[in-house]
């Protein structure tokens, strides 16, 4: 196997809160290929958004790490300066946010922004970086790029401006693309334009993808290689063919349960994980998601779960999953 | 846009000749006769009677209403009862000095208040951010007329840096100039810290939003950051306060310009409003209201120019 592009090694991460701290981020550890498209699921508040920002040096300023490392091309980003890390940002690691709405600023004309994007780009005129910044409008499949590049982000739609957001993405060509719920804030025949558009996009450009959502579905469109968080957790990796065929987590399995899309019986309602989240102020001793699994036992409650390497690439944080 | 502008202006119309409507009732309400006033415990019935017909107190209310608005809009605001002088020439001479005083003042209030404000986001939550807070509640808690007794004290007494009072020689630029510094200064002081707190506040909650996480995303520096994606939005709120702003740095122009004995709008409305020199009074006030008026839509259209959703949300 090549090196790894980006890799978390062991990263915890907390945020402190009124009253303690949030655990958010427990001894993560997962690692993308050159050219590799991996997908990070888990409901809402396992921390897969706070590990893309992290990815990129941009979790908020209440944010501590305690553990770990995280490296971008070999390199340790954390023990940067300031001005190195942000040289890196755009050109070796780029994001898409969720909200389209919310990701440019609303006063300055998209071009301007596009053009303010490509600050780590060096010996290249304004002029040019306009050019570039066209050329990629057109290639995300605006219409009409000229008239886009003038235009308020509030003057396109949704869906346009979420394919601007992956065209400043791109626009240095760097070599792992971070998106965050690219497709969440968006309908549904929008989302599967936009997976399309990454998916090939991919193909052109080879770069690296780590993509952040809840919805299975997009990962099974979309990645070779699926991480499953819970609690600030990696509970679960797997590639994606193995995981939808033969989840060996039971929080994998409870998850894979509850996709609408694979529910074959129509019964009028939705099934559902029973219980919630633990609380991430004080984490269980034992593995995060006993209280919830029904296959968990005495040792679930009160040891830490190993994890199991089950296949080539596969492995699980659990007492019961045999290797 | 256009729609707007001509639906604004419109609205200052109506506000102006309400205010005329109510400054009219005022002259009325107030007590004490404008001519008895004028001419003294001794003056003699007849001589009242001959001042009265003068000033067209005899006539009917309504009819020197109606004489007032349309004399006000061939811009003739009548004569000044003691010095016969046209009303509007007096504004006219004492104005600029008001202006000029006002200007300077919210110029180096802005410009000082931005920077103090956007200053303690990049430092927040440390140290001189906490000071710069407690320096800008002081600042705005100080009167204007505490603030240029003492820089009378301290400059013009003591330093003998800058003259204590008058607004210059004219023809003389630079004596002008050094007789405007501490007016000036007394008057825009408050407004430093209301500034600063306003900007603070409103730049903080704008630096919370996505785009700015966007554009630290692709590596700009933190001052660009700060300046062209935060401070340009942030920026928004603190024009249409500084418009209203404009409006009550005039009025407490009033007491600077009495403090430093500077010739202006404000000595010039005391003087009338002491002697009962209604047309002055009436026309130092309608024209003030009409000039404060036409800042506050200006300062609306310019918000429209500045923020595209709110002139896309005008365009339709």
């Amino acid at each position: 196997m090549t090196d790894p592009v980006l890799s978390v090694e062991n990263l915890s991460l907390r945020y402190r809160v009124p009253g303690g701290s949030l655990q958010v981020l427990r001894d993560v550890s997962l690692s993308v290929q050159p050219g590799e498209v991996l997908g990070i699921a888990g409901e809402s508040g396992c921390g897969k958004s706070t590990l893309a920002a992290a990815m990129i040096d941009l979790t908020g300023a209440n944010a501590e790490r305690t553990a770990g490392t995280i490296r971008l091309s070999g390199r340790d980003i954390l023990s940067l300066g300031q001005a190195d890390r942000r040289r890196m940002r755009g050109r070796d690691v780029a994001m898409v946010f969720q909200d389209p709405m919310t990701a440019f600023s609303p006063v300055l004309t998209m071009g301007s922004q596009l053009v303010d994007f490509q600050c780590n780009l060096d010996g290249v005129s304004r002029r040019e970086k306009s050019d570039r910044a066209r050329a990629m409008l057109a290639r995300v499949g605006l219409s009409d790029p000229d008239l886009a590049m003038t235009r308020f982000p509030h003057e396109l739609s949704g869906g346009m401006r979420q394919r601007a957001a992956i065209a400043a993405a791109l626009l240095m060509r760097p070599a792992v693309l971070i998106a965050d719920e690219p497709t969440t804030a968006l309908d549904v025949t929008m989302e599967a334009q936009i997976i399309h558009l990454l998916r090939e996009l991919q193909a052109d450009y080879g770069c690296a993808i780590v993509i952040v959502t809840h919805h299975l579905g997009v990962i099974a469109e979309l990645c070779d290689r699926v991480a499953v968080m819970y609690a600030g957790q990696v509970v679960e990796e797997a590639p994606v063919d193995a995981l939808y065929h033969d989840p060996r987590h039971p929080y994998t399995r409870a998850l894979l349960a509850c996709d609408p899309a694979r529910i074959e019986e129509h019964t009028g309602r939705l099934p559902a994980i029973g219980g919630r989240l633990p609380d991430l102020t004080a984490p269980p001793p034992g593995c995060a998601f006993a209280p919830r699994c029904p296959l968990a036992s005495d040792r679930c409650r009160t040891l830490p779960p190993p994890r199991v390497t089950i296949g080539p690439g596969r492995a699980a944080l659990c007492h019961e999953v045999a290797p | 846009m256009l729609r707007y502008a001509v639906k604004r202006i419109a609205l200052a119309v109506v506000i102006l000749i309400t205010v005329m409507l109510a400054m009219y009732a005022m002259v009325f309400l107030v007590p004490g006769d404008p001519a008895s006033l004028a001419l003294g415990p001794r003056a003699t019935p007849e001589l009242k009677a001959l001042l009265r017909e003068r000033m067209g107190l005899d006539e009917p209310v309504l009819w020197q209403v109606w004489h007032f608005f349309r004399s006000a809009a061939t811009g003739d605001l009548g004569y000044d009862v003691w010095s016969k002088r046209p009303v509007l020439d007096q504004i006219l001479e004492f104005f600029p000095n008001t202006l000029i005083l006002g200007v300077a003042a919210l110029g180096w209030a802005l410009t000082l208040g931005i920077a103090l404000g956007a200053t303690a986001v990049v430092w927040r939550d440390t140290v001189a951010d906490r000071l710069l807070g407690i320096l800008s509640v002081g600042l705005i808690s100080v009167p204007a007329f505490v603030v240029a007794i003492y820089a009378i004290l301290i400059f013009a007494v003591w330093l003998r840096w800058l003259p204590a009072i008058g607004a210059g020689n004219p023809g003389d630029p630079l004596s002008q100039l050094r007789a405007l510094v501490l007016p000036a200064f007394a008057l825009g002081v408050g407004w430093v810290g209301y500034l600063a707190r306003l900007v603070r506040a409103s730049l903080l909650e704008v630096m919370g939003e996505n785009h700015i996480r966007t554009a630290r995303a692709f590596g700009l520096p933190e001052s660009r950051v700060v300046l062209r994606y935060g401070l340009r939005v942030a920026i928004i709120p603190t024009i249409a306060l500084m418009a209203v702003g404009l409006g009550s740095i005039l009025s407490s122009a009033v007491f600077v310009e009495t403090v430093f004995g500077r010739p202006g709008i404000g000595t010039l409305i005391t003087g009338a409003v002491q002697k009962r020199n209604y047309p002055v009074v009436m026309g130092t006030v309608l024209f003030m209201t009409a000039f404060y008026l036409f800042i506050v839509t200006a300062a609306d259209l310019l918000i429209a120019r500045l923020d595209p959703r709110v002139r896309d949300v005008l365009r339709r």
